[in-house]
């Protein structure tokens, strides 16, 4: 049992967070935010790092670092809001490697010279609809029937404008092939990235805090620090108290989807969900205690509140994600009135 | 990150269980509707096993089990309702002297502490000083190699069948309120004691406790003289590390599903195949998730030798407010039939969600108040400016 991060977690997190510290300052998400989404020049870097192919065999290109490993890197990433597609990428390439059969392409992606992404919903009528990073990724693995497909085609850059700005775009893949017709395999993609992404959650909240808690720190009305008042040091201790749950949380479902741990399904959809609505509660007092300035574009916070909204909602109605864990765990509902003609 | 039980844990776990399972009875956790949240025989069978020493450290003399298999007791125990307050209460008083009282009370008390024969209550709420701990009142004043006591204690909760109370007085008026203060381990049966009940919205019974000219010799003294603050410390790491309350809500949860298994709406239907019933549920097994995270992590903290505080600040904080969330929503689960209490024939399994409703405030201030971890976790965790 160790719930804290290894040593060597520790340095990956140390150099990752010194990579962005340096290399995506804000402004560099606000002008990806004003094109498509993305950041090549970012990415490029990201791929001098390792990092797409970090969590893939050294047989396949990668660099056979863990599933924790990953997870640390997208941490930081989403403390800085990075735009590029990490976890989708990192996740579809590992699902593409475990099926077998396209090496060349898993050798591409392990570089980084080509984009993988995740499809979270399975198509309707042979369309993906906004696909994370479907504006830039080059290949699309989808939910198909009970296993994965894969569709390679070139994207058209164009996102669909949203919410946070990201990279969305709905993707065509009628001309997909079967990748696996194995269900844990599209259970095992999903659940990568529901866990992956609960941690970048933690991050992405904890730096809206930290945006926060500086501001109070400089702020005066009433001629004393807006930090000094019970209402506002409250706001940011539950929100705390929430992420550092959430952190917890999501680091168990990390290690439960590497692992196979029999929870790793139920753990993985726990974790995504109170995660997200942590970050989103950090977000929302920190825009609230900025004050007008927090509804301003010139400050970051208003970055984080966006793209707090958005990430869960890739992959639908969190209340469907309820629904899912709920059927697991009490059974699936009975829809109808059992003793309707009782009354 | 690693969250693999070692198999040492594991196996405590099990041994936990089936001791449970053959020890603990419905009669003993209905016990406590008198108010006493004790149950001998099952503190009994656990000090036999050396259980009760277990969460103490080894280098001071306790049982030496890790800070997990603590957590695996505290969990096992809180899922399954048994009553733990005056168990967890002795132990943390057995931890506080074997660091800071003398070796006679560490060779005469401690033992019968941990053998099950004796129990320890606190003492260092007061009427006027809650929150305030460091403001108490209570006067110890030294005469020859003696100490003479008077005040008054607030919610020393299990004294009316405790044989000692770890007593925290003022000792210097004249300095900083937190540099005059002393502990002493007062037996209960010193002359001078008065000991009147507290009745409580819920089931439990607290007790005020009145100290008329209590004399002591200096060997009861706990800590050194105007040294209290540094014993206070070490209670409230061992209260919040080990005293458990990490795991309040899962009887309630259970409690529950069986309602919504069970229980037939007008309309024919079950609450369990309504969405809504079905989100309430699900989101409290999450917060039931997150408290497990935390509880794991101190104990990975402790086992490190890593000194937590805001740690266990959190973990209260979470674990009572989401408690309380959990006995409100279910209570409203209920209906009309949430009213019953356990007196009530029919209430739904002896009225569990009831008892727990009323009994859920109380865990948001004892031990510190969720307004107190929430300025800890501002000042220490945030580096806020401290305003008190």
């Amino acid at each position: 049992m160790r719930t804290r991060l290894s040593d060597d977690e520790l340095a990956v997190r140390d150099a990752f967070h010194g990579f962005f510290e340096n290399e995506c300052p804000s402004s560099m998400v606000r002008h990806a935010g004003e094109a498509n989404g993305f950041d090549r020049g970012l990415w490029d870097a990201v791929a001098a790092m390792g990092a797409p192919g970090m969590a893939l065999p050294e047989s396949a290109g990668g660099a056979d670092a863990s599933l924790s490993d990953l997870a640390v890197v997208a941490e930081v990433a989403g403390a800085h809001l990075a735009p590029v597609p990490l976890i989708e990428h990192a996740v579809a390439a590992r699902a593409i490697h475990r099926a077998g059969g396209y090496d060349d392409v898993v050798a591409e992606l392990a570089a980084g010279s080509r984009i993988a992404t995740l499809a979270l919903r399975p198509p309707v009528d042979g369309i993906a609809r906004l696909v994370p990073a479907g504006a830039v990724a080059d290949v699309v693995v989808s939910p198909s029937g009970t296993g994965l497909s894969l569709t390679q085609t070139s994207p058209d850059g164009e996102r669909i404008p949203n919410t946070a700005d990201l990279p969305l775009a709905d993707r065509d893949v009628r001309s997909a092939s079967e990748l696996t017709g194995d269900l844990d395999h599209q259970q095992q993609a999903l659940n990568e990235w529901r866990a992956v992404t609960a941690v970048a959650y933690v991050g992405l909240g904890q730096r809206a805090i930290e945006l926060g808690v500086a501001y109070a720190k400089e702020r005066t009305q009433f001629d004393v620090l807006i930090g000094t008042f019970q209402a506002i040091q409250h706001g940011y201790a539950d929100a705390a108290t929430q992420l550092e749950g959430a952190r917890l949380l999501s680091y168990r479902a990390v290690w439960a989807v590497e692992t196979g741990q029999p929870d790793a399904s139920r753990l993985a959809g726990m974790a995504l969900l109170f995660a997200s609505q942590a970050a989103r509660f950090a977000t929302d007092r920190s825009l609230q205690y900025h004050g007008g300035y927090g509804f301003s574009e010139e400050y970051d916070i208003q970055l984080y509140h966006r793209h707090a909204t958005s990430w869960v909602l890739q992959l639908g109605d969190p209340s469907l994600e309820l629904a899912r864990l709920a059927d697991a765990e009490f059974g699936p509902r009975q829809s109808a009135p059992q003793n309707a003609g009782m009354i | 990150m690693d969250f693999s039980f070692p198999p040492a844990a594991e196996e405590f776990r099990r041994e936990v269980q089936a001791f449970l399972a053959e020890h603990l009875t419905e009669e003993m956790i209905a016990s406590t509707h008198d108010g006493t949240v004790h149950a001998p025989a099952l503190h009994s069978a656990m000090a036999e096993r050396g259980w009760l020493s277990g969460p103490v450290p080894e280098e001071l003399g306790g049982g030496g089990r890790s800070a997990l298999e603590s957590v695996v007791l505290n969990e096992e125990m809180q899922l399954a309702r048994a009553p733990i307050d005056a168990m967890a209460v002795t132990i943390v008083v057995a931890a506080i002297l074997l660091e800071h009282a003398n070796d006679t009370v560490k060779e005469t008390v401690v033992p019968r502490l941990l053998d099950g024969t004796a129990l320890g209550c606190f003492g260092y709420t007061e009427p006027e000083s809650g929150s305030d701990v460091a403001a108490a009142s209570t006067k110890a004043v030294r005469d020859g190699d003696e100490w003479v006591i008077n005040g008054a204690k607030m919610w020393t909760t299990m004294a009316h069948i405790a044989d000692y109370v770890i007593l925290l007085t003022r000792t210097d008026p004249d300095v900083a309120k937190h540099k005059g203060l002393t502990f002493f381990l007062v037996p209960l049966d010193t002359p001078g004691i008065e000991i009147q009940p507290v009745p409580t919205m819920a089931t439990e019974r607290s007790n005020a406790t009145f100290y008329d000219d209590v004399r002591l010799s200096d060997q009861w003294r706990v800590g050194e003289v105007n040294g209290g603050w540094a014993v206070m410390k070490t209670a409230l790491k061992y209260e919040r590390g080990i005293a458990g309350g990490q795991f309040p809500s899962p009887p309630v949860i259970d409690a529950a599903v069986d309602w919504a298994r069970n229980h037939v709406r007008p309309d024919g239907t079950h609450p369990i195949d309504d969405p809504a019933v079905r989100e309430r549920l699900m989101k409290a097994l999450i917060d039931v998730e997150v408290c497990r995270g935390f509880a794991y992590h101190c104990a990975d903290l402790a086992n490190e030798g890593v000194m937590f505080g805001v740690e266990g600040s959190m973990t209260k904080l979470f674990a009572s407010e989401s408690y309380k969330r959990h006995c409100r929503e279910f209570h409203d689960l209920m209906g009309a039939d949430g009213l019953l209490t356990h007196e009530a024939p029919d209430a739904h399994l002896g009225g569990r969600i009831e008892e727990n409703l009323r009994h859920s405030p109380v865990t948001a201030i004892y031990g510190g108040t969720s307004e107190i971890n929430r300025n800890l976790v501002a000042e220490v965790h945030l580096g806020l400016p401290r305003m008190r």
